[in-house]
């Protein structure tokens, strides 16, 4: 008689699954909600708050892609993904869209069969340590035990620069970034490895910042950013231009205090072209005219994003850097919407 | 009631399939297993589809591939360019490390506790009453944890030691929060290893033995089979004479002696721990993570073993001693030859499924870190190459051999200690 | 002879005992110092009872409930330590409902209290004394809880009746169909959406018990299970939905649909315990059975599925079940990774169960099953009136600590990414407020766990008292 429980939960499931197997564009529609993975905690990038809204850099990509599909930035179900469950996550169908802090490298998108939509993070491997070790550079570091965060291409990094420059060291492999930073500061380990922006996150929330220091040396490059399932090219290209939308919009000085103003129509075509006042860019994705301006009210172009999540005003503290817009000397470079 | 034929012959006919209690056994069971075939092919059949779609294709080959990661736990040689396959063996070793180590801690502590919560002693008693009531409800992985919190929070850094706000044991045990150092057996003499497998399949699976332990074994087994044999000669002597010689003093000599002489030939000596660079070096190295899942998966499944001893001694009732000591028998030798036999029947069986327990929770390494099989092969491996299927299916197959093995032992034990009962 | 007797012909007055053996003292004598191993013993624990308390009472005296992030907690401290568990106030429905919608967190409460009400007749019938009265106090518990998550009055009203119902004896036997109803209670009010859906889930079985025994007469009894196991299939897959759909057009009991993602904290631990031990009991009982029978084959099957599971560990199931399920399903299947998860702790337990029935058939004297063939009851009828009825009887207290097992074992899912409590620990950590955060979320946990444990153990063990019958 209790074997009801089981066919109940499974005629439940059967409902709740739909249909999969067309496009994913039309999944995402007819289920009215985009699944988006994301990591399970990471300060800045992705963590959830008191009342479970999800917040961070890459949370607000997920829900520019949200508001231009669906028009309704809320209707993102965050699916929260380990290291390892991630990539699996993507290619059964669970997730539309991976926004996880994910490098960009040969395997993961030829082998692995993903495809990046474009970089929305150029990142790279980096060494925290405490002031009081007095080291300055990752050189100095022979026989020091590092701790890392597993299930990255972190620790492949790693063992490669300490082999290059033929050092030993003590890896501790760690599986969340939260004990990572917990076993570093007790001193379990003399140094923290992980993506500088990792670092800085970290860094920031520690009682005294001032006395660790990031070492010069950036031993990988690591650009980060969202990745769809190989084979659906209407949906990456979808991907691909909200996230360029973000990026264009900053270069193009559309902010989500402005966007009002300028959608009724500017002199700059390119502007109106994202608006969706001038030409069908919206129709051409299978969208409507005003996608883009849905993505960018959203949470704002990608600099807001960047500001309000990881920039210099917020605990995290990160500087542009190499994230700034080409024009200002970063390399964040978004194609021309034409 | 249309026919009342006892014709034992009937002809056969298709409903006897189902109807007829002599055929109907093969009936159902050719329907299960039709059923069950049905069921794998269809999974199959699925993995397969669903694999095309991805454009994968089951391939092992992968394991010989360098895996470009570094352990740092190994029990044999291994760095970052040696293939997946070495760093699964490297795993697999030291999950059986943790293992071993972690039964023969529990059985201990188990036993240690089991006795002591039936002691009369009020405080000792309640004390172990919490002990077992606290590991017992509380999930093992928060334990885990929990205990890796503390081994890195609270012992002191290596740095403490340099400024000298911490001591080191007896000058030679530093106790630090990245670990325990100990000191190391070393061989001035050392008649080196014995390499196995080199050179098979890239190397994947070799491993050395030291020919120092072999020596030392040896001698030390040889001894105590020496030994052996006094006691059986000393045993016939009491039977014949009555009078047993005094055989203790030859015995302990020929089991001690020999071995420390070849410890001394060997140039045997310990290697401390020094303070060098970052950290300390030489001694053996006892990781953090290592203590923290040994320690605790022991003190968790302690809990349960102590129950276990407790409930077999409890078993045992009284009036087994009393009769034991009506025909004359000791103390001791009441425990070793009436108590002990009976109340082990009881408690091995479970004892050894705890084993099994412990076994298997120590894939909970995962969670602090410590590189044993499923964070090796199951972990970075799984995630660096993305070969979900053929991984996992290895890992399941290493846990259930490991785990098929300790069973078998149990079930060889339990054929042994059977009463016959009707 | 004198007459003088040396006999005392009256009583003495009695003495009180010596000083040493009465009151505190003689109480400590006996209980702490009797002999020198105890009283080691005795110091020794005193002395770690002293440590351990030094180390950690300050810590607990100096708590802080009112901080909002661990920043605030270290100024209110000022440098001294101290347990800020503000933390534990700020994410409390966190942690105890994962992502569960805030205005409907009273179903999974409703349920839960149901879930009471539905395994109580199956424990007693009837209810001794002791158990009326604590009965009637976790009503109002049950109905404090509803009342604080904000529960509408319907909720109330019809956890009360099924609480009192317990209570009316000719009702209380009755309370059984209710058991076997509450799985489906349970779906709906978790998963929600329209109730049609899972009242025609159930309609497939009342359908096939129909039809059973209608045939049962004229076509006999294997080919009347035949057909309505049939039947039913028939039902599920191509009649139930439209049915629901339309029935669901015309009266329309709908709750707000709340997907199994958004499961979490102490919410989904409970939810994987109870789903992985209802769905396993009817899967081991089949595979305890089977490895019981003398048919070859569906022994072998049933030993090989009971050995593989039990000689894996759980976390590499979980890896399955996260990683692999879905290529194992027919493309296009999509459970969400809480449901597949949900699957494979339910074959997991059904393994252990298995093992747990198999010990009750086996303790089962061998007179009851030769009585059973002495009445001349076939195979499924002896099961069914004789074997089982007792078999489950004697399994119920291993159930149970099968279900503590479970339930503990639930923690894992937080290696996998869902957000259980521990997940949550970690996710809760990754916030900029409560970065760094250690030991008052690993208290908490475990401090949850062992209540619920704790609990259920020692009711278990009440229980194995209350089921001896005799011998």
């Amino acid at each position: 008689m209790k074997k009801t429980v089981f066919f109940g939960a499974l005629a439940v499931a059967g409902m709740a699954a739909g249909v999969a197997a067309a496009g994913t564009l039309d999944d995402v529609k007819a289920r009215g909600k985009l699944n988006c993975g994301v990591s399970t905690g990471l300060v800045g990038f992705a963590a959830p708050d008191a009342n479970g809204n999800w917040e961070g850099f890459d949370v607000g990509v997920c829900r520019a892609v949200a508001a231009a599909v669906l028009g309704d930035p809320t209707a993102v179900e965050f699916v929260p993904t380990t290291g390892k469950t991630r990539f699996t996550a993507l290619a059964s169908g669970e997730v539309d869209m991976l926004a996880r802090n994910t490098t960009w490298t040969f395997t993961r998108d030829v082998d692995l069969k993903f495809e990046f939509v474009g970089i929305n993070y150029y990142d790279g491997q980096g060494f925290m340590a405490p002031k009081s070790l007095g080291v300055t550079s990752a050189k100095e570091l022979d026989g020091a035990t590092i701790c890392i965060q597993t299930g990255t291409t972190t620790e492949l990094n790693l063992a490669d620069f300490f082999r290059a420059n033929n050092m030993s060291y003590e890896p501790v492999p760690i599986e969340t970034n939260a004990e990572a930073q917990q076993q570093y500061l007790a001193g379990a380990c003399d140094v923290l490895t992980t993506d500088a922006s990792g670092l800085a996150a970290t860094r920031a929330s520690f009682e005294n910042p001032q006395d660790h220091i990031i070492l010069p040396e950036i031993i990988s490059k690591e650009p980060l950013g969202p990745l769809v399932r190989h084979g659906d090219q209407q949906w990456g290209d979808l991907v691909r231009w909200t996230l360029n939308a973000l990026i264009s919009a900053e270069e193009l000085g559309i902010t989500s205090a402005n966007i009002d103003e300028l959608a009724k129509g500017t002199k700059n075509p390119e502007i109106n072209r994202i608006l969706g006042t001038e030409g069908d860019l919206g129709g051409m994705l299978g969208l409507d005219k005003q996608w883009a301006y849905r993505a960018i009210k959203a949470g704002g172009n990608y600099g807001e994003l960047f500001e309000k999540n990881i920039g210099e005003n917020t605990p995290i503290g990160l500087a542009r850097g190499l994230n700034a817009q080409w024009k200002d000397g970063g390399l964040i470079y978004s194609p021309p919407f034409r | 009631m249309s026919s009342m034929t006892d014709t034992p012959r009937q002809p056969f006919r298709l409903s006897m399939l189902i109807y007829d209690s002599r055929y109907r056994s093969i009936t159902i069971q050719v329907v299960a297993l039709i059923g069950f075939i049905a069921g794998v092919a269809w999974i199959v059949n699925n993995t397969i589809q669903n694999l095309a779609t991805l454009g994968k294709s089951p391939d092992f080959g992968f394991l010989l591939e360098p895996a470009g990661y570094d352990i740092n736990q190994r029990l044999i040689e291994y760095h970052s360019q040696m293939t997946h396959a070495r760093a699964a063996f490297v795993g697999l070793l030291n999950t059986l490390l943790v293992a071993v180590a972690g039964c023969v801690l529990a059985t201990i502590i188990g036993v240690f506790v089991g006795i002591l919560r039936l002691s009369k002693n009020w405080l000792i008693g309640r004390l172990m009453t919490v002990y077992v009531e606290a590991q017992r409800n509380v999930p093992v992985l928060l334990w885990i944890v929990f205990l890796m919190a503390i081994v890195s929070e609270i012992p002191p850094r290596p740095a403490d030691f340099r400024s000298g706000e911490a001591q080191m044991l007896f000058d030679s045990i530093a106790v630090t929060n990245r670990g325990i150092y100990i000191p190391e057996p070393l061989f001035a003499n050392s008649l080196g290893d014995v390499t196995v497998l080199k050179g098979v399949l890239k190397d994947s699976f070799y491993f050395s033995i030291s020919l120092d332990l072999i020596v030392l074994l040896a001698v030390f087994l040889g001894g105590l089979v020496i030994s052996g044999l006094i006691k059986r000669r000393a045993d016939r002597i009491q039977e014949a004479t009555g009078e047993r010689p005094t055989t203790w003093y030859l015995r302990l000599g020929i089991v001690f002696l020999p071995t420390l002489a070849v410890l001394y030939m060997l140039g045997f000596h310990l290697g401390y721990p020094v303070l060098k660079g970052f950290n300390f070096t030489g001694g053996i190295h006892l990781r953090n993570s290592f203590v923290a899942l040994w320690i605790a998966l022991s003190l968790y499944t302690a809990a349960f073993i102590a129950e276990i001893v407790r409930a077999g001694i409890m078993a045992i009732s009284r009036g087994q001693t009393e009769a034991a000591a009506a025909l004359g028998l000791r103390g001791g030798k009441i425990m070793s030859l009436v108590i002990l036999p009976q109340a082990l029947r009881i408690i091995i069986p479970p004892l050894i499924s705890q084993y099994l327990n412990l076994t298997k929770n120590t894939s909970l390494a995962i969670a602090v870190g410590y590189m044993d099989i499923t964070g090796t092969l199951g972990g970075i491996t799984l995630n660096q190459t993305g070969r979900e299927l053929e991984c996992l299916l290895l890992l399941m197959l290493i846990y259930l051999t490991i785990s098929l093995s300790i069973s078998s032992v149990m079930n060889w034990y339990n054929e042994r200690v059977k009463l016959t009962e009707r | 002879m004198s007459e003088q007797s040396y006999v005392r012909d009256e009583m003495l007055p009695e003495l009180p005992p010596p000083a040493t053996e009465v009151g505190v003292i003689g109480w400590m004598r006996e209980n702490l110092f009797s002999g020198w191993l105890n009283t080691i013993l005795t110091l020794a624990g005193i002395v770690i009872v002293y440590f351990a308390v030094a180390a950690a009472l300050p810590w607990f005296l100096n708590s802080v409930w009112n901080a909002n992030s661990l920043s605030e907690c270290r100024e209110i401290l000022e440098g001294e330590a101290g347990a800020c568990w503000g933390v534990i106030r700020d994410r409390f429905n966190q942690l105890m409902f994962g992502f569960y919608p805030h205005e409907e967190q009273w179903r999974p409460v409703l349920a839960f209290v149901l879930l009471f009400v539905a395994i109580a007749p199956i424990l007693f019938n009837p209810m001794p004394l002791e158990m009326k009265i604590a009965w009637g106090g976790f009503i109002i518990f049950g109905l404090w809880l509803l009342w604080i998550t904000g529960a509408p009055i319907l909720a109330h009203l019809a956890f009360l009746v099924a609480g009192l119902a317990l209570y009316y004896e000719p009702w209380a036997r009755k309370m059984l169909f209710f058991s076997a109803l509450y799985p489906f209670i349970m779906v709906w009010l978790m998963w929600g959406g329209s109730a049609w859906y899972v009242i025609s889930a159930l309609l497939g079985f009342v359908i096939g018990y129909l039809i059973y025994r209608l045939l049962e007469p004229i076509m006999g009894f294997l080919i009347a299970v035949i057909v309505s196991v049939l039947v039913a299939i028939g039902w599920w897959f191509f009649l139930a939905a439209p049915f629901a759909a339309w029935m669901a057009g015309i009266i329309p009991l709908e709750l707000t649909p709340v997907e199994s993602r958004k499961f979490g904290g102490l919410m989904l631990s409970v939810m994987l315990g109870v789903t992985g031990i209802v769905g396993s009991l009817p899967l081991g009982i089949v595979l305890a059975l089977a490895r019981q029978s003398d048919l070859l084959i569906v022994k072998t099957i049933s030993v090989g599925f009971i050995e593989f599971i039990r000689g894996v560990p759980l976390i590499t199931l979980l890896f399955v079940a996260s990683t692999l399920l879905n290529i194992f399903l027919p493309p296009g299947t999509e459970f969400d990774i809480i449901l597949r998860v949900m699957i494979m702790v339910t074959l997991f337990a059904s393994a252990y169960m298995a093992e747990v029935i198999r010990g009750g058939l086996a303790a089962l004297p061998r007179g009851q099953y030769e009585a059973a063939d002495a009445l001349g009851l076939d195979y499924w009828k002896a099961q069914r009136l004789i074997i089982m009825p007792q078999a489950l009887k004697i399994s119920i207290p291993g159930i149970v600590s099968t279900f503590i097992g479970l339930f503990k074992d639930t923690t894992l899912v937080s290696i996998i990414g869902l957000l259980d409590m521990l997940g949550l620990a970690n996710a809760i950590r990754a916030t900029t407020a409560w970065n760094g955060i250690i030991w008052e979320l690993y208290i908490f946990i475990a401090f949850v766990f062992f209540i619920f444990c704790f609990a259920m153990s020692r009711y278990s063990m009440y229980l194995e008292r209350k089921l001896q019958t005799g011998h």
